[in-house]
């Protein structure tokens, strides 16, 4: 298995070259027989993978494998060398794993629609980039990963290609994770030139060696600046501010997408690329800093624009913003671990969301907008009852995985001595829960608001959509027992304590001590403001349906304002992408590729045919005309003759 | 008299037969004037033939005679057959070859 | 004595001539000019003891081939005083010039050539290069092949002048 780890990644990438290639001429069963089964065989291999890591003892837990010689130039020499400790574990298991039961899922959603063969391509080929992202044991093979979810996103949103809607939001996708990728590769051009590597070991190794200075001079200078280079990268591929634009609109593309790279695993591909960096991160305060800030303001903002949106997949969206904006709190507060737990718990309950939100758009025929649904619990039992289960463990209620992980991340905030951003925190944590079961409460109870309720009823989706659904409820519920809290009593951490070696290189601050009463105080403090948010949407959209309404009416100015998702996208347009276009448009074009380019060549023609027009004067057809230059050439040659001789 | 007087004489008409070719516009006088040139060419070959005892000279000026005789046919024969289609003896009315 | 005067005379006749067949108008009298220009030629060859060439110089080429120019002549409109089109006006001046760049570039190339002139024998007329006997001699030994050509070459041209100027046939 040790040699083996490459084919994790490669099994998905076959599936891809062979839908891709051949998947128009093959029958559909066979063309989901190749997608989900390298999908499946991935996953196993993961579990086979994950398996031997435990077999060795914990400090041992690293393997590398499958190095060759990508580049050699000179001194600088990239290799393709995959490393597998137990962040990558975690990762890949979760990727692949979701990914697996997305793939299913998909069978059934996709099932009517054309390009079914280049759907699964394009998920086999996700599924490769994203497994290289988190396998590569280097900046280089991470940053080739990097670019290739985002290229599988773009080809994904657009996927509906008859929509010009789908095609401008795949832009905007690529275009603005673009912009963060400058930022990122600026990062990775100071990691090689401060360390002379871009190998994960050599740099890291590099770090921990160094001795330790407080306030670490010089050293903390650098290591700040690559910290903030390479968060920038993250605010871009994890939708955080400013570069979150992207996800809202990346809803164009069909809801599997969604599930699996807008919720589980692409957007958490910054996070993941933080956490292995743990050695830069934790030895720069400020760039913690700063990531903590995005993070929580990033969580409240998202909270904010989700609480109003009538798309049910637009909520889920803000939703997702605003939970990896916690999870950037977690790495922000240096509570690394809290945050990948975060990270593997979201993408259940998450990838379930969306999964029933597809589930009840496809059995109403493709219908997204909340305020014509209703009363669907009658019609789709199993998808209700699964969607309230992620809507408990998103708000954080015990003993769903959501509390776990998010009652860790606020106490790390508090631990860790960022108070304000405990207290946005659990602010938010209830803004969650009420927008999450204002969503629940819209589509499933009361009375269905959708034009031509007469006609057929909407009814329950295939098993092959609702086993994957039933297959995340049941993570939801026991995820968040691989990491409970010590005051539980439920024994040890043993999500935190298998990453340990992870994070072994990352440099740990001493920590105030808190009593653990202060803990058990706040995270049923976080309980209640959930509950809180909880029973405020049943009493608004359930028990008086008009308060929404009423509310909306009274606080007009603030509706219109997170109505309009505080007009960012309509500021970034006219600040930024309009003057771009148009100086686009005049100068580079009009200017440099018409005039210039266009201009050398077509005048280096012009300027031709122009010495070609003046020489073709001496054809004039008179005999007199010919005689002179002959005449000329005699005299010509008699003066050279006459002057140098002959000879 | 010396060579060299000869020679002169010789480059003197040469040059005249040149200039009368480029200044004339007649067909015809363009062609006496080649005739003019033909002859300056065999009054120096006469001459070198005469100041080094050589044969050769004389044999090249016969045959540049007969040559001469030969062009002057063909080549009145054609400006006939111009003058039927043009109805012009001038040479710069004959410039269709032109670009 | 009498050489140089007669070398005077002739060279002078040429030269004039010459003149006289650029400067004339009509086409007929630049013939005439050239008619006298050979004569003086063929004086001049006569100066130059090739007896055999002078007269060849009058009969063939003053005699024969000047009237088959005066022919055509006739022929075509010999007095016409009609002023033929000049398309390039600049094309006479730039030739006086040229040839008169010729003619200073020439003159001292020529200079070395100065050989002053073999003292006369008596018997050099027989014996001479210009003599008829040594050019028979060479015509029909060494120069035996180009000899036979010239009269396939007349051949030729006689075909040829026959074809070209023939009167299109009618119809």
């Amino acid at each position: 298995m040790t040699d083996c780890i490459w084919l994790v990644p490669l099994i998905p990438l076959a599936g891809f070259a062979v839908n891709g290639l051949l998947g128009r001429r093959l029958p559909q069963w066979a063309v989901t027989a190749v997608a989900v089964g390298a999908a499946g065989v991935a996953f196993l291999l993961s579990l086979a993978a994950f398996s031997q890591l435990l077999r060795l003892p914990p400090g041992a837990r690293r393997i590398t494998g499958a190095g060759y010689t990508w580049i050699a130039s000179g001194d600088f020499v990239a290799r393709v060398e995959f490393l597998l400790d137990p962040l990558s574990a975690v990762m890949i298991l979760v990727v692949s794993g979701v990914g697996c039961v997305i793939h299913v899922y998909s069978i059934g959603y996709m099932r009517g629609e054309g390009g079914y063969y280049r759907f699964f391509a394009y998920m086999n080929l996700f599924l490769f980039s994203m497994l290289l992202l988190v396998l590569a044991g280097n900046f280089l093979l991470m940053f080739v990963g990097w670019e290739g979810v985002g290229l599988c996103s773009y080809l994904l949103i657009g996927f509906y290609i008859d929509r010009r809607s789908a095609g401008d939001a795949g832009k905007k996708a690529f275009i603005v994770n673009r912009i963060g990728d400058v930022g990122f590769l600026l990062g990775i051009f100071l990691v090689f030139l401060t360390f002379n590597s871009l190998d994960f070991d050599s740099v890291f190794g590099q770090i921990a060696a160094a001795p330790l200075r407080f306030p670490f001079e010089v050293q903390a200078g650098i290591l700040t600046a690559i910290g903030l280079l390479l968060f920038v990268g993250a605010t871009g591929k994890s939708a955080q501010i400013p570069l979150y634009v992207w996800l809202p609109d990346a809803m164009e593309g069909p809801t599997p997408v969604s599930a699996l790279i807008h919720a589980a695993t692409m957007v958490t591909a910054g996070v993941y690329m933080v956490v292995r960096c743990a050695a830069i991160f934790s030895r720069a305060p400020l760039a913690l800093d700063v990531v903590i800030v995005v993070g929580i303001a990033t969580a409240l903002l998202a909270a904010t624009i989700g609480l109003v949106q009538t798309d049910i997949k637009r909520v889920l969206a803000y939703s997702t913003v605003s939970q990896l904006g916690y999870m950037f709190v977690a790495l922000g507060a240096g509570a690394f671990s809290a945050g990948i737990f975060h990270l593997m718990t979201h993408s259940f309950f998450k990838a379930l969301l969306f999964l029933g939100a597809g589930s009840v758009i496809h059995a109403l025929g493709g219908e997204q907008d909340l305020e014509r649904m209703g009363g669907l619990r009658r019609h789709m039992p199993v998808t209700f009852a699964t969607m309230g289960i992620a809507a408990l463990a998103i708000s954080g209620i015990p003993p769903l995985a959501g509390f776990f992980s998010k009652d860790e991340i606020l106490w790390s905030a508090w631990a860790h001595g960022h108070p304000v951003v405990w207290f946005f925190g659990l602010a938010t944590a209830g803004l969650t829960a009420f927008y999450m079961f204002r969503l629940l409460f819209l589509a499933f109870f009361g009375a269905p608001r959708r034009p031509g309720a007469g006609g057929h009823a909407p009814h329950e989706s295939p098993p092959c959509m609702t086993v994957p659904l039933v297959v995340l409820a049941a993570l939801s519920v026991i995820g968040g027992f691989a990491g409970p809290p010590a005051w539980m009593r439920l024994g040890p951490n043993r999500f935190s304590g298998f990453l340990e070696p992870s994070l072994a290189d990352g440099y740990q601050a001493a920590q105030a001590h808190h009593a653990e009463g202060t803990e058990i105080l706040f995270a049923l403090l976080s309980v209640l403001v959930a509950a809180f948010g909880l029973w405020i949407a049943y009493r608004m959209y359930v028990r008086r349906p008009g308060t929404a309404d009423a509310a909306a009416g009274r606080f007009r100015w603030i509706y219109r304002l997170l109505r309009n998702r505080y007009h960012v996208d309509a500021i970034y347009d006219a600040a930024i992408v309009r003057p771009t276009v148009r100086a686009s448009t005049n100068v580079l074009w009009k200017g440099f590729d018409v005039g210039l380019i266009d201009g050398a060549v077509n005048g280096s023609a012009r300027a031709v045919q122009g010495f070609a027009s003046v020489l073709k004067g001496v054809q004039n057809g008179l005999i007199r005309s010919y005689a002179v230059w002959m005449l000329l050439g005699a005299v010509a040659m008699l003066l050279y003759l006459s002057v140098y001789g002959v000879r | 008299m010396g060579l060299l007087h000869f020679l002169i004489l010789s480059m003197l008409l040469f040059v005249t037969g040149a200039v009368g070719f480029i200044v004339k516009r007649n067909i015809i006088a363009m062609f006496l004037c080649i005739e003019l040139m033909l002859n300056a060419a065999n009054l120096s070959f006469i001459a070198f033939s005469r100041f080094l005892n050589l044969v050769d000279g004389q044999i090249i000026v016969f045959f540049v005679m007969v040559v001469a005789a030969v062009e002057a046919a063909v080549g009145l024969a054609i400006i006939i057959a111009l003058y039927r289609n043009r109805n012009t003896l001038s040479a710069d009315d004959a410039d269709s070859m032109k670009w | 004595m009498m050489e140089t005067a007669l070398f005077y005379l002739f060279a002078a006749a040429a030269l004039a001539s010459a003149v006289m067949v650029l400067v004339n108008r009509k086409v007929f009298y630049s013939a005439l000019s050239l008619v006298i220009c050979l004569c003086s030629v063929a004086g001049l060859y006569l100066i130059l003891e090739s007896p055999f060439i002078a007269a060849v110089q009058i009969i063939v080429y003053a005699g024969a081939i000047m009237v088959v120019f005066l022919f055509v002549i006739m022929l075509l409109d010999p007095f016409s005083s009609e002023i033929l089109r000049d398309k390039k006006r600049c094309l006479a001046y730039i030739g006086v010039l040229l040839g008169v760049l010729a003619a200073t570039i020439l003159y001292p190339v020529l200079r070395a050539y100065n050989l002053a002139r073999a003292p006369r024998n008596p018997g050099f007329i027989e014996g001479g290069a210009g003599s008829v006997a040594r050019m028979g001699h060479a015509l029909f030994s060494d120069y035996l092949l180009p000899f036979e050509m010239t009269s396939v070459l007349i051949l030729i041209a006689v075909v040829g002048v026959v074809v070209l100027a023939k009167r299109q046939a009618s119809g």
